[in-house]
C-alpha cells in the first residue's frame, strides 16, 4: 500500500522560500522526476512545509524532487530528484534585459 | 527581499475574514493570482511566515489588499484579523508566483472554481478582468460552507448582473439558503457539467482551495475532458493557513 498523506500543499507555497535562492519564478518551470519520468510544472509538486525545511515530491509517484533546508549558517539545496528543470525563455530574456537596464 | 508594509485600512468580509489594505513602499506591481509571504515577529524574536493571496487587481498604486480567514487554532491569522490596526507594520515578501496567474493579454474563456477562502486570488483575477475591460468570458463556481461564509458577496452580486463580467454559481457544503434547489454537498460531476464551461471551448481553469477540494475538482475537470495543462491549481493547508 502506498502512503498518501493529504496534508501537502503545492509548489506555489514553496515559491517564497525558493526565491531566497532562485531569481526566476520556479512555479511555471517544468521538471522531470528522476524516479518515474513524469514531467510536471513545479506548481503541481506536492510540497510539505511542516518539516524543518521544504520537501517537494512528484505528484505522480511521490518521489522526492527537491529539498531545501536551513541549518544554522548553511542553506542546503538537494535537487537530485529532478532530471532537469525547464524555464520559459521569455522569462529568462526579460530578466537579462532588466539586469542590463539597471 | 522583505519590505516593510504599513496597514492603512481594515474591512470585515465575514464574521471570520478580514481584508487588510497594505501600503508597500517600492512595490513592483503584481499579476492577478499572485501571493505574498507575510512575516510577523514577536517581541521575543520568534517569527512566523505565512502566504496570503492578493485580493486586489493590479493598479498603479503601491497598495495591495489581502483577505485573511481567521483559523481557530492559527498561529498568525488571529493576530492579522483581530489585533493588527491601521498604522501597524508588517514584513512582506513578493509578489510570488508566475504559474497560478491570469494575465490581461489572455482572451480564452476562463473558469474559476473556489473552495472557501480560495476565492481570494480568483477575486483578483475577476477585478483585473473587469478593470481592464478584457473581453474574455469568465465563470465562477464558488463553494462555501454556508451563505454567511461568502466573501465579497455584494461586489460579486453586482458584477454577475453584467454577463460580460462574470457568470456566478454558488455551491454550499453544509447549509444552503432557504428554497435552494440542491441539498448541501461537495462539488460533483453534475455541477461541473452544468455550471462550468464545456471543455470543447478549451477554457483555462483556475482551482483554489483546501488540498482535498482541489484534488476532487481537478479530477472532475479532467474527467469532463479538460486538458491537465489548462487546469491551474493552488492548494491551502488542511489548517487553512498556507503553511
Amino acid at each position: 500500500m502506498t502512503f498518501l498523506p493529504s496534508n501537502y500543499l503545492d509548489g506555489n507555497a514553496a515559491a517564497g522560500e525558493l526565491s531566497k535562492i532562485f531569481t526566476l519564478d520556479l512555479t511555471a518551470a517544468e521538471g522531470q522526476c528522476v524516479h518515474c519520468g513524469a514531467r510536471n510544472r513545479f506548481a503541481d509538486a506536492h510540497v510539505y512545509m511542516q518539516s524543518p525545511g521544504v520537501v517537494a515530491r512528484c505528484p505522480a509517484c511521490q518521489h522526492v524532487l527537491l529539498r531545501l533546508v536551513s541549518v544554522r549558517q548553511r542553506v542546503f539545496l538537494d535537487l537530485r530528484g529532478m532530471t532537469y528543470l525547464s524555464l520559459d525563455a521569455d522569462q529568462v530574456q526579460s530578466l537579462e534585459s532588466a539586469r542590463s537596464a539597471s | 527581499m522583505w519590505r516593510v508594509a504599513t496597514v492603512i485600512a481594515l474591512r470585515d468580509e465575514t464574521p471570520t475574514a478580514r481584508t487588510l489594505t497594505l501600503d508597500v513602499p517600492d512595490w513592483p506591481g503584481h499579476i492577478a493570482g499572485q501571493h505574498v509571504d507575510v512575516r510577523v515577529t514577536a517581541p521575543d524574536g520568534y517569527s512566523a511566515v505565512r502566504s496570503y493571496s492578493i485580493a486586489s487587481a493590479p493598479d498603479s498604486h503601491a497598495q495591495i489588499e489581502l483577505t485573511i480567514e481567521r483559523l481557530p487554532n492559527g498561529e498568525v491569522s488571529p493576530y492579522l484579523t483581530q489585533v493588527v490596526a491601521p498604522g501597524d507594520r508588517l514584513e512582506v515578501r513578493g509578489p510570488i508566483g508566475g504559474w497560478f496567474v491570469w494575465r490581461t493579454e489572455q482572451y480564452e474563456p476562463v473558469q474559476l472554481i473556489a473552495g472557501g477562502s480560495g476565492i481570494v486570488p480568483l477575486m483578483a483575477m475577476i477585478r483585473s478582468h473587469v478593470s481592464t475591460k478584457n473581453t474574455s468570458q469568465f465563470r465562477l463556481l464558488y463553494s462555501v460552507r454556508e451563505p454567511e461564509a461568502i466573501f465579497y458577496r455584494d461586489e460579486l452580486g453586482a458584477l454577475s448582473k453584467d454577463k460580460y463580467s462574470v457568470g456566478l454559481t454558488y455551491a454550499y457544503t453544509r447549509k444552503t439558503p432557504k428554497d435552494w434547489q440542491q441539498p448541501p454537498g461537495r462539488i460533483a460531476a453534475a455541477l461541473i457539467a452544468n455550471a462550468t464551461w464545456p471543455s470543447v471551448l478549451a477554457p483555462t481553469c483556475y482551482v483554489c482551495g483546501p488540498t482535498s477540494f482541489v484534488e476532487n475538482v481537478t479530477a472532475l475537470l479532467a474527467a469532463s475532458g479538460n486538458e491537465r495543462d489548462k487546469i491551474k491549481t493552488e492548494r491551502f493547508g488542511s489548517t487553512g493557513e498556507r503553511k
